[in-house]
């Protein structure tokens, strides 16, 4: 039972049941089938939660590393506003071959910015955290430019599909970032990359002694956090079938960095939790859901989020669950690990 | 000036030669991201000057430093912060709160200073329990400020929403007052607040024991630690600066807009740190000027300016000249600290 209590998954998953709990009963139609397909407020939540569990993925590998990557955001603009001003040219906008093409291209785009990224960061020697501040900062100009700065609306079904459509009875989104998180566990997990991952991050001088191509590594996790940000920018663009360089991806960062850490990776780097990260992910997506259920504004959102930031990470946080916690336990118990 | 006497007692004499060049090489390095800066400052100025009409026109200076009064005031504080190797992401949030709560007050009829000391000391109290969080239950900065942001940020929205009005008299007297400076040029209170703001702020990290801590800290935590140097007080102290100087950029928005709106600053915390990294404080903490920022502040204040007069580009090259020059200095910063090591 200590064990249970013990793992670093089991707050976030215990108030995630939690939460899916409370929306169980207050939702009229929590899952049932309609038109052929699943329906309700859990396929909404996973649903809605793709783009945040494909943007956390790639910030858990480039946090593994010990570094942050502060453009997810601006990608997302890029990726969207490039796909939906070639889509916009297309004469005929349903022709599936030429939509996965550009999708394709967007998503190109999308990891030559993480290359910029891991370049400066790892051939250049840039704090992480400031040049990706970089892109952050340029990229939402950039993406304005390809708009020339307007809302392109797009009228692609096949585009469409992407956000809003559904395969063997589940949302497509979902089945994306299902797929990303399945190939990503399995290159981490069942090859020596994972590892290797986490060597870099723990200490990037003693892997590269050792024989590890740090460089090549870290440039690596940033083209996929690129990648990966650029694929969740086409399914926000396709869920409201509109390049917005404003509004696409405001903030996403620091909701990704967040799903990182409440799944338990520390920000130092040199380990990581998959699972984790996609439980804190589908946990931030609930608790917006959750909020608006209740009947609570949803202008209290964010409060909610902050009270649930502040729990999560001060149980994390070791230190403070011996400052708080230590005293209730026997004082012999805590004298005698004093010598060892 | 001690340490030059003691080190060759230590029995070191064949190094001693070394250190003379190095302290007369050390500091030239460390004002050459802050006199690269001023060198841009100048060459954009004068060429834009040579571009545009009525550019020369001192009222053009004069208004840099009422427009950007406000990232002014609050980068300040984020230099403080980011000296002590740190990072505070919820400035922007603070200040939307600070407008919101500001406004919402005044229509409710509370007497205006009490509102206006009320707003700073909640601003300071927001940040200082940031950096007890950081300093006593160990939440990296970056988790423990973005934290601060959400709950700043979801108060503001929790009270209000939409832009509210500012009626009170006090608000709208400073608002509307001008400061005659020369023969048809005028400037605002704001822009005064926020030099004040950074002369005093320049003169605390320069002259005053709690300036050099905060250096220390930058440098090496551990070591300040080992010297002595009270680091947890220090800690909490910066996060409460920065959050002060927040609330008052909050309070300098509500004056300068006469209105309160829980979506104003959003962003800004990055613009801060941005300015600061133009200015040449490195992110590493440790190493770094106030003048720098202020410098950093009017480079960007600078590209909007030049971006206005140009008149045919949009708003997204600002983005975007920013970025380019974020990156120029961060390379150069990169190159800068490497020689000195």
């Amino acid at each position: 039972m200590t064990s249970i209590l013990k793992n670093r998954l089991f707050w976030p998953s215990a108030i995630l049941v939690a939460l899916l709990v409370v929306n169980m009963f207050t939702s009229n139609q929590f899952v049932t089938v309609r038109d052929g397909h699943l329906f309700g407020t859990l396929i909404d939540i996973l649903r809605g939660s793709a783009p945040l569990v494909l943007v956390a993925l790639g910030m858990t590998l480039v946090i593994a590393t010990g570094g942050i990557d502060l453009s997810v955001g601006s990608v997302m603009a890029i990726s969207g506003a490039t796909a939906c001003l070639l889509i916009s040219d297309l004469g005929n906008q349903n022709d599936v071959g030429a939509v996965l093409l550009i999708i394709l291209v967007a998503i190109a785009v999308s990891a030559l910015m993480g290359l910029w990224n891991g370049a400066l960061v790892a051939v250049i020697g840039i704090q992480p955290i400031i040049a990706t501040l970089i892109l952050m900062v340029a990229g939402r100009g950039i993406a304005q430019l390809i708009t020339d700065g307007q809302i392109i609306n797009v009228q692609s079904r096949p585009y469409a599909t992407m956000a809003t459509g559904f395969f063997l009875a589940l949302p497509v989104a979902f089945l994306i970032a299902t797929a990303a998180v399945v190939l990503i566990t399995l290159l981490t997990r069942r090859t020596a990359l994972g590892l290797l991952l986490e060597s870099v991050g723990g200490s990037p001088t003693a892997s590269r002694l050792a024989g590890i191509g740090a460089r090549r590594i870290t440039i690596m996790v940033y083209v996929v956090s690129g990648a990966f940000a650029g694929l969740a920018g086409l399914i926000y663009s396709a869920n409201i079938k509109s390049a917005d360089s404003i509004a696409a991806g405001n903030l996403i960062e620091l909701d990704a960095i967040l799903a990182v850490v409440i799944g338990g990776t520390a920000l130092i780097g040199g380990r990581f939790s998959i699972a984790g990260t996609v439980i804190g992910a589908i946990l931030i997506q609930t608790l917006s859901v959750t909020v608006v259920a209740v009947g609570v504004p949803s202008k209290a959102t964010l409060l909610f989020k902050a009270v649930v930031v502040v729990a999560l990470c001060l149980s994390q946080s070791p230190t403070f669950r011996q400052k708080v916690f230590g005293r209730f336990k026997s004082r012999p118990a805590v004298r005698a690990e004093v010598p060892a | 000036m001690t340490t030059v006497d003691i080190t060759p007692e230590t029995g070191k004499k064949p190094e001693s030669p070394l250190n003379p060049r190095r302290r007369v090489y050390r500091p030239n390095a460390k004002y050459i991201p802050i006199l690269a800066t001023l060198a841009l400052l100048v060459i954009m100025y004068s060429s834009a000057v040579a571009n545009y009409e009525n550019f020369g026109q001192p009222s053009v200076v004069v208004n840099l430093f009422r427009d950007n009064a406000v990232l002014l005031v609050v980068a300040v504080g984020m230099t403080f912060v980011i000296l002590t190797g740190g990072i505070d992401l919820s400035v922007g949030a603070v200040i939307s709160m600070t407008t919101t709560l500001t406004a919402t007050l005044l229509q409710g009829g509370w007497p205006p200073l009490v509102v206006l000391v009320l707003v700073l000391v909640l601003g300071s109290l927001l940040g200082a329990g940031q950096g007890a969080v950081i300093h006593y239950f160990k939440v990296e900065p970056f988790i423990a400020t973005l934290a601060g942001l959400f709950l700043a940020r979801g108060i503001a929205l929790f009270i209000n929403q939409d832009s509210i009005p500012i009626r009170d008299g006090m608000w709208k007297a400073i608002s509307e007052y001008r400061i005659p400076l020369a023969d048809g040029v005028v400037t605002k209170p704001i822009a005064i607040i926020a030099l004040v703001t950074v002369l005093i702020a320049a003169a605390v990290l320069a002259w005053t024991r709690f300036g050099r801590n905060v250096y220390a800290i930058g440098g090496n935590a551990d070591s300040a630690l080992l010297m002595g140097l009270p680091v947890g007080r220090t800690r909490i102290a910066v996060y409460t600066i920065s959050g002060f100087c927040a609330a008052l950029g909050g309070v300098l928005f509500s004056i300068n807009s006469t209105s309160g709106w829980a979506l104003q600053g959003s962003g800004l915390e990055l613009d801060a740190i941005a300015a600061c990294v133009i200015g040449g404080v490195l992110l590493t903490g440790g190493s770094g000027y106030v003048l720098g920022t202020l410098l950093g502040v009017l480079v960007t204040g600078l590209i909007q300016t030049i971006i206005i007069f140009q008149g045919d580009l949009n708003s997204a090259w600002t983005r975007i000249i920013v970025g380019v020059l974020l990156f120029a200095f961060i390379v150069m910063q990169r190159l800068v600290t490497r020689k000195v090591k």
